[in-house]
């Protein structure tokens, strides 16, 4: 019998202690205090959330440190941190505040030793490495910096690097879908979630309650992450779970 | 007073934060001679059983101690196992041995994609009965106010079989002891400072047993 749900992930981007949101990674738009939303996500009944700092300024570094500490005091949840995490002291220092995993992109890459490092100070469990990939040809490359440098990577192949390094978990986005509402990309997802053992969040493109029964079954994801449909109230996590259930993919209600 | 052991394995402001959001007092034990006074023990964990090490001699008599004079005791993920004889990811490191089990690795199945880690939210079942039956409702205090199949949050590779000191057991391709509950001796594989309100509702229902 399979009980272990499905998990649905509220990502806040952040910057100055703000969120925002980007379309396919641009023209960020307002959305609101990150307290306050993790207020409302967590009577809603999300399962995780997700702060990505979006500007990495030593400055909004700071902020960032407020930010999550005000989030944590609202939630009993996992609390991922993302964004600029370059390096051990920049981790602790979310660890610190109140994050329960890190998210790391660039700087795994850069240096895939963090990775290894953060796990074995942590736990995996507390390690996520974050892949932005986009469709090249007949493969999924990575790409960095927020989406604008190409990092010459395979995704399956970085992804099972990542795993062996000690993450706990992959943060797979679709750079293709992001922000677009078109539905999560199942195949990069699938493609993914097979190569490695550890569990896949699904993240970029959705827009509508049938994109998540989607990624869970057709695209094998463990979680699905989502920003703005969740943030302008277009879709409640409460309504996202009842039709998930109705279709008969277990999630917690 | 709740002594919330800190043995050096990740992160304790997670269980720190809820304890203050339900309103207890907490210390960070400095020596093993401040367990004594302590109304409750916590002894939290993440990551490897490995960090364990940490928890020497003098840490075991004093929170063996404690627990003899009916000082309640706690684990949480790593501190639950602890309170086992040991585990398979660490075979050296002896655990407190107060309840008897060995915690092993979970095997997962590929064929259903069920992996390793067990990360997210599973329910917690009350074990079956000597006749195959599975009751209503849990028995003991750790979960007493608990729905039926509360949702609560996991990440662990390893865990302890179900024995009779089990309250709870989940299912992640096998059943393992997600809850056990012999006397005052209490531990859960979950993270209730994770798992929103059920979580919440088992920490509460933990202080009031140390009546504080």
């Amino acid at each position: 019998m399979r009980l272990l749900t499905k998990r649905i992930i509220a990502c806040m981007d952040v910057r100055d202690g703000q969120v925002v949101k980007g379309v396919k990674f641009q023209q960020l738009r307002h959305a609101g205090d990150p307290a306050a939303l993790a207020r409302r996500y967590n009577v809603e009944g999300i399962d995780e959330v997700v702060v990505l700092d979006v500007t990495a300024t030593l400055e909004s570094r700071r902020a960032l440190a407020r930010t999550i500490s005000a989030v944590a005091r609202e939630i009993f949840l996992p609390l991922t941190v993302g964004g600029g995490i370059r390096s051990e002291d920049a981790a602790a220092a979310a660890v610190d505040a109140g994050a329960d995993k890190v998210s790391l992109n660039t700087a795994a890459l850069r240096d895939p030793k963090l990775i290894t490092t953060l796990a074995q100070r942590y736990g995996s469990q507390a390690v996520i490495v974050a892949i932005d990939a986009k469709r090249q040809n007949d493969r999924f490359g990575v790409f960095v910096r927020s989406g604008t440098s190409d990092a010459a990577r395979d995704a399956v192949e970085w992804a099972r690097e990542a795993e062996a390094r000690g993450a706990g978990e992959i943060l797979l986005t679709s750079m293709d879908r992001d922000g677009t509402r078109a539905g999560f990309d199942c195949e990069l997802t699938a493609t993914v979630a097979d190569a490695v053992n550890i569990p896949v969040i699904a993240s970029g493109g959705a827009g509508g309650l049938e994109h998540f029964a989607e990624v869970f079954t057709r695209g094998h994801a463990d979680a699905a992450l989502a920003a703005s449909i969740f943030h302008y109230a277009d879709t409640s996590v409460a309504d996202l779970k009842r039709h998930l259930n109705a279709e008969g993919i277990p999630v917690r209600l | 007073m709740i002594a919330l052991v800190d043995y050096g394995a990740g992160n304790l402001t997670s269980v720190k934060k809820a304890l203050t959001a339900l309103g207890a007092e907490f210390m960070v034990p400095e020596s093993p001679d401040d367990c004594a006074a302590a109304a409750g023990l916590i002894v939290p964990g993440v990551g490897h059983f490995s960090a364990t090490t940490a928890l020497g001699a003098p840490w075991r008599d004093a929170i063996g101690r404690a627990v003899r004079a009916g000082t309640p005791l706690f684990g949480i993920c790593v501190g639950m196992q602890w309170l086992f004889e040991g585990s398979d990811e660490a075979p050296d490191v002896p655990g407190l041995g107060v309840l008897e089990g060995r915690c092993q690795l979970l095997r997962g199945d590929a064929w259903q994609r069920l992996k390793i880690p067990h990360v997210g939210w599973n329910v917690l079942q009350p074990p079956r009965g000597p006749h195959g039956s599975a009751p209503d409702a849990f028995s003991g205090r750790l979960l007493a106010g608990l729905p039926s199949a509360p949702h609560v949050y996991f990440t662990h590779s390893y865990a302890a079989p179900v024995t009779t000191d089990c309250v709870a057991s989940t299912t992640h391709a096998e059943s393992f002891a997600a809850a056990v509950e012999r006397d005052h001796v209490f531990g859960v594989q979950f993270h209730p400072e994770k798992s929103g309100d059920a979580g919440l509702q088992i920490l509460r229902n933990y202080l009031e047993m140390c009546a504080c």
